[in-house]
C-alpha cells in the first residue's frame, strides 16, 4: 500500500487560514490502513480545526466526508453535489488522491493533509516500512525477493557496501542492511552462488528518471 | 598481467615490486596550494597518490581538479570517483576529462552515504554502483566506447581499481564480492584500513583459495593511529571498521605524548607482518591529515627507496 504520515496540524491551519468553508476529505484505502487519512483521522483533524477556529474567534464551517477511494473517478464524483459549498478541501488521501480530486474540481482549492511517504507494508500497528519504489522493472527474481532499490540506502545492485555492520546499514543502526537480508535469504534458498552474477547496469527510463509514467492496457480499455 | 595503460602504479606492480600508495584529501575551499603541499610531503615515498572524492560526504574541492594539479606537477594521481554524486553522463564526462590529462589510475567507489556529510538533506544519485562503474571504465578503455555504444575518439587508458573491506558484514560474502569485482574488470584493490590482522589474513586465505590474488593486485590499507581517542572513534563511529580492543589497550599502555609514535610503530609492524601474507602486492597508507608521517612509515617498513620505472 501507499504509506502516508500525518502533517503537523499547524501546517494545515496555516494553509487554511483564509478559508471559511472547509471540507476534510478522507480516503478509505491505504491511508486508512496506515492511520493517516481514514474516517478516524478525518474526525480528529476536523475537531482540531474547529477548536482552533473557536480559539481564534473565527466562524468557520468544517465538514467531514470519507470516500471509498480518491484515486478513482466514480468515488471522487460522490462529492460533486456538495463541492460548491466549500472554498477549500483538505484531502487526507495520498498525493495521488489529492491530485486526482483536484483534477475533478478545478475551481476548488485542494490542500494535502498528509505527507505521502512510500509503498510499504504494516509490520505491526504503528510501524510501516518501505518495500518498493516502483522503478518499473522488477528485479526481485534475482535478489531473493528483497529489493535493493527500495531498501539499500545507496540502491546498490551489487552490494553490500563496506559499511554493512552486524546486519545494519551504515546510515543508522536501526536500519537493516538490505544486502545482509538478501545474502541470508539466498543462503536459505541454497542460491548463494547466484550472488556472483553481476547485475547489469539499470535502465532507469522506466523509473522517475524517464518522466511521468503510465501503464496502457488497450485490452481492458472500454 | 600485461600492461594496459601508462600507469606507473601498474608498471611497478607488474614488475613485481611492492607498490606504495597514499592518499590526500582536497581542501574544503578553493585554495590551490594545500593539495600540492600535502603531495610534496609524500611524493618521494609513494608511487601514486589517491585523491579522495568528497570523502565522508563532506563537500570539498573536486578530486578531478586536484588530480589534474598533481599530474601537471609530474606526480601520479589515482582519481577516486564515487557513484553517489554523479550519474552515468557526469561519470563518463569526468573520466574523459581525466583521460585528457593522461591521468592513468581510477578507483571506483560507491561512496559514503550523504547523511555523514555537510549536506545530509541532499539527494544521492547511485545511477551505477561501484561494480558497474568498473565495467564502464573498462568498456571506455578496452572497447573505446561510450556506455551508450558510440565510439570514443581516444580510449580511456586507465588502470582500474576498487576498494575491498574484509571487515564489513556479512563476512562470508567478502571473498565472493572480490571475485565479483574482478569479474567486473577490476585490476587493483586498495583495502579498508587493517587493524584486525587475524581477520584480514583469514580473508586473504579465502582469496588465495580461489586464486583471486593472481587475478588482481591487492594493496593492504593502513592508517596509523594518532591517539587512543582516534582508535576509540574508529572502533565505535566509523562504519565497517574493525579496531580490536588490543589496539586500544596497546595505545593506552603508553603515555599520551608517545601514543602517536606507538601508532606509527604499530602501522610499521602491520606492514612487516603483511609482507608475509601471500597475495599482498603493496600497501596503501592513508595517514589522515598526517601526511608528513608517511615517509617515516615507508622507510621504517623497508619500502624505501621506491623503484624507478620508466
Amino acid at each position: 500500500m501507499i504509506v502516508a504520515d500525518r502533517k503537523p496540524v499547524e501546517e494545515i491551519i496555516e494553509h487554511l487560514k483564509d478559508h471559511k468553508n472547509i471540507l476534510v476529505l478522507g480516503c478509505n484505502e491505504c491511508v486508512t490502513v496506515c492511520e493517516a487519512g481514514g474516517k478516524k483521522e478525518v474526525q480528529v483533524l476536523a475537531s482540531a480545526l474547529r477548536m482552533n477556529a473557536q480559539t481564534q474567534g473565527n466562524e468557520v464551517k468544517i465538514d467531514e466526508v470519507t470516500l471509498e477511494r480518491q484515486c478513482d473517478q466514480e468515488y471522487v464524483e460522490e462529492i460533486r453535489d456538495i463541492i460548491d459549498q466549500y472554498d477549500a478541501v483538505v484531502s487526507l488521501a495520498c498525493g495521488v488522491g489529492v491530485q486526482f480530486t483536484a483534477e475533478q474540481y478545478p475551481s476548488t482549492m485542494i490542500y494535502p493533509g498528509v505527507n505521502t511517504c512510500f509503498m510499504g507494508a504494516t509490520e505491526k500497528r504503528g510501524l510501516w516500512t518501505e518495500r518498493c519504489q516502483g522503478c518499473g522493472q522488477c528485479i526481485l527474481a534475482t535478489t531473493g525477493s528483497i529489493c535493493p532499490v527500495a531498501r539499500c540506502a545507496k540502491r546498490l545492485f551489487n552490494g553490500p557496501c563496506g559499511g554493512s555492520t552486524a546486519g545494519k546499514c551504515e546510515i543508522n543502526a536501526e536500519v537493516e542492511c538490505a544486502w545482509q537480508l538478501i545474502v541470508d535469504r539466498m543462503k536459505a534458498l541454497d542460491k548463494l552462488d547466484q550472488y556472483e552474477t553481476l547485475c547489469p547496469i539499470k535502465d532507469w527510463s522506466t523509473d522517475r528518471a524517464g518522466g511521468p509514467r503510465k501503464v496502457v492496457r488497450e485490452d481492458v480499455q472500454q | 598481467m600485461s600492461l594496459n595503460t601508462a600507469s606507473k602504479l601498474e608498471k611497478i606492480l607488474s614488475e613485481g615490486h611492492y607498490a606504495v600508495t597514499s592518499e590526500c584529501g582536497p581542501p574544503r575551499g578553493s585554495k590551490p596550494e594545500p593539495i600540492l603541499e600535502k603531495a610534496e610531503l609524500i611524493k618521494d615515498h609513494v608511487d601514486a597518490i589517491n585523491i579522495t572524492d568528497n570523502q565522508t560526504s563532506m563537500t570539498r574541492l573536486c578530486s578531478l581538479a586536484a588530480c589534474i594539479r598533481l599530474k601537471l606537477n609530474g606526480l601520479e594521481p589515482v582519481l577516486q570517483m564515487v557513484t553517489r554524486d554523479r550519474n552515468r553522463i557526469a561519470l563518463q564526462s569526468d573520466i574523459l576529462g581525466a583521460a585528457s590529462f593522461d591521468i592513468s589510475n581510477i578507483l571506483c567507489l560507491s561512496g559514503d552515504h550523504q547523511s555523514f556529510g555537510d549536506n545530509p538533506k541532499g539527494q544521492n544519485v547511485h545511477d551505477l554502483d561501484s561494480m558497474q562503474l568498473i565495467q564502464m571504465v573498462r568498456m571506455m578503455r578496452d572497447e573505446a566506447k561510450f556506455l551508450g555504444g558510440d565510439d570514443l575518439d581516444r580510449p580511456v587508458k586507465m588502470f582500474v581499481g576498487a576498494a575491498a573491506n574484509p571487515f564489513a558484514d556479512p563476512f562470508e560474502i567478502r571473498v565472493p564480492r572480490l571475485a565479483k569485482k574482478i569479474a567486473a574488470g577490476v585490476e587493483f584493490i586498495q583495502t579498508q584500513c587493517i587493524y584486525n590482522l587475524d581477520k584480514f589474513e583469514a580473508w586473504m586465505q579465502g582469496v588465495r583459495d580461489r586464486g583471486l590474488h593472481e587475478k588482481c593486485y591487492i594493496l593492504a590499507g593502513l592508517t596509523p593511529m594518532k591517539s587512543v581517542g582516534m582508535a576509540k572513534y574508529m572502533q565505535k563511529r566509523v562504519p565497517g571498521m574493525d579496531v580490536p580492543d588490543e589496539v586500544i589497550k596497546r595505545l593506552q599502555g603508553v603515555e599520551k605524548g608517545k601514543q602517536a609514535a606507538e601508532g606509527i610503530k604499530m602501522c610499521v609492524e602491520s606492514i612487516e607482518r603483511l609482507k608475509e601474507c601471500e597475495g599482498i602486492k603493496g600497501f596503501h597508507i592513508m595517514a589522515i591529515e598526517w601526511e608528513q608521517k608517511v615517509p617515516e612509515i615507508v622507510e621504517s617498513a623497508g619500502l624505501y627507496p621506491r623503484p624507478s620505472v620508466n
